[in-house]
């Protein structure tokens, strides 16, 4: 069972975070706008220089070439970005993308052909969040998954990312400013200070 | 047969045409006066240097003095090819991948075009070295300029993109290969043009400058389709390296785009 384990992870002039996600455990993360919220994912997927040890069951951050972490340990970043002129392109292997993530976010096979130009902001949204998964991440990192989506869609993409945690044991670190949206997905929660020190609710999870 | 002389007065009724169109930037607020009296200045009074120089080293041909020379002109190409970089990399790095890429290129196809093609005794001999490496490193450098600016600039303007492709595991070659793709490709688009139409609509300086000297114009045009494949050689070899130094700089170890290495200097070209 995949556990994401955070220890004494520093950049920038921020941290030191240590915390842990539980396999198939969904933990929110809030604070307002400017906190950092996005630094601290774009750090625990070594996106930007950092110490401190990063581990996701017995992978090492430090022990694998970067990709590899960044595979395992999928970040939905706010805004996605998209560099093909059709949607299939942006897929490792498209014929092998799972139906069921397909029809969750409301499309079909014929969406491989669709040109990104023409896509609304939903819509890159919950392709994003289908792209993410066909890479089989092993944890997942959401930014605000379901900020541009319309209430049943939230629903639909809710229940699509909680299953993925479940089937998989995937640890998930959840930013919404919904607290409705967070009180649905998860038990428990992080609090990210405009100062930049992380509230750890019911006790701390400092390691030594 | 020797070229006719040109006297001072016929090269300041050139210059002239030159104030002229000073005049017309002025009325019409071009705001390229300023780049035109300096152009001017700079073209005059390093022409005449060189032309000291050259009368100096022909009378004393020694290795050392060319290869002193050549250093001299290298040193100014990366210089230069610096200078004309809207986001430069910070520090040595910047100057020496420029003036490393264009070292290799121009010097070792300079070098291979004197002893295996031309074969003239002693091959350092300056009446073809230096006409020959000037030529190469003039066009190698704006390659390299032009690559280098295309490449760092296109990739500040997509690191959204550059980042997803990373946070979806792919490696930094990966996620640039397009981007380096293109910046190559706008290096090479000048020397391409001008292989196109050279002869048709352009006939090249030198060339132009070897009849007047008196060559047969078939001497000349073979030596310029010498010089055309060198600078197309050394503008691809010189350009390649320099954007491939350019992309193992934007990026670390750990495949992180590191835009911090750059440094932004003046306002956007808009290119």
């Amino acid at each position: 069972m995949p556990r994401l384990e955070i220890r004494n992870l520093r950049f920038r002039d921020r941290g030191p975070y240590s915390f842990r996600i539980e396999g198939g455990e969904c933990v929110g993360l809030h604070g307002a706008s400017g906190a950092g919220k996005s630094l601290l994912l774009r750090a625990i997927v070594d996106l930007d220089p950092r110490t401190g040890s990063l581990r996701l069951g017995d992978l090492d951050a430090d022990a694998v070439a970067a990709p590899r972490w960044r595979r395992a340990v999928g970040l939905l970043p706010a805004e996605s970005g998209w560099w093909s002129d059709r949607v299939g392109d942006h897929f490792v292997d498209f014929a092998a993308v799972d139906d069921q993530a397909l029809t969750a976010a409301g499309f079909d096979r014929s969406v491989r052909d669709w040109q990104v130009s023409r896509l609304s902001t939903g819509e890159k949204q919950r392709l994003a969040i289908v792209r993410l998964l066909h890479n089989r991440p092993g944890c997942l990192l959401l930014d605000e998954p379901t900020a541009s989506l319309d209430q049943q869609a939230v629903a639909r993409m809710e229940a699509l990312l909680l299953g993925y945690g479940a089937t998989h044991q995937a640890p998930l670190l959840w930013v919404s400013h919904d607290p409705a949206q967070l009180d649905r997905v998860c038990r428990r929660r992080l609090f990210l200070e405009s100062s930049g020190r992380l509230v750890v609710p019911g006790g701390s999870l400092d390691e030594r | 047969m020797s070229v006719k002389p040109l006297s001072p007065l016929d090269l300041a009724l050139a210059a002239s045409l030159v104030f002229l169109l000073g005049l017309l930037s002025w009325r019409l607020r071009l705001g390229l006066g300023r780049q035109l009296a300096i152009g001017a200045i700079r073209t005059t009074v390093q022409l005449l240097l060189i032309g000291q120089v050259l009368r100096l080293l022909f009378a004393h041909a020694h290795p050392a003095y060319v290869f002193a020379l050549a250093l001299v002109m290298l040193a100014a190409a990366g210089r230069e090819a610096a200078a004309r970089q809207h986001r430069r990399i910070r520090g040595l790095a910047g100057w020496l991948i420029g003036s490393g890429a264009m070292f290799l290129s121009s010097f070792s196809v300079t070098v291979l075009a004197l002893v295996v093609i031309i074969g003239n005794h002693p091959w350092y001999a300056p009446q073809y070295a230096v006409p020959l490496l000037g030529m190469l490193l003039g066009n190698t450098m704006s390659g390299v300029a032009l690559g280098m600016e295309r490449m760092t600039e296109t990739v500040w303007q997509q690191r959204m993109i550059i980042e997803q492709r990373l946070l979806l595991g792919q490696t930094a070659t990966e996620a640039v290969r397009e981007i380096r793709r293109q910046a190559i490709r706008a290096a090479m688009m000048p020397i391409l043009n001008s292989m196109a139409t050279t002869g048709l609509v352009s006939l090249p300086g030198m060339m132009t400058g070897q009849i007047l000297g008196g060559s047969s114009p078939m001497e000349a045009v073979n030596y310029q389709i010498l010089i055309m494949f060198l600078i197309c050689a050394g503008t691809g070899f010189g350009a390649t390296a320099a954007i491939l130094g350019v992309e193992r700089r934007l990026f670390d170890a750990r495949h992180r785009l590191r835009l911090d290495v750059l440094r932004t200097v003046g306002e956007a070209s808009g290119a």
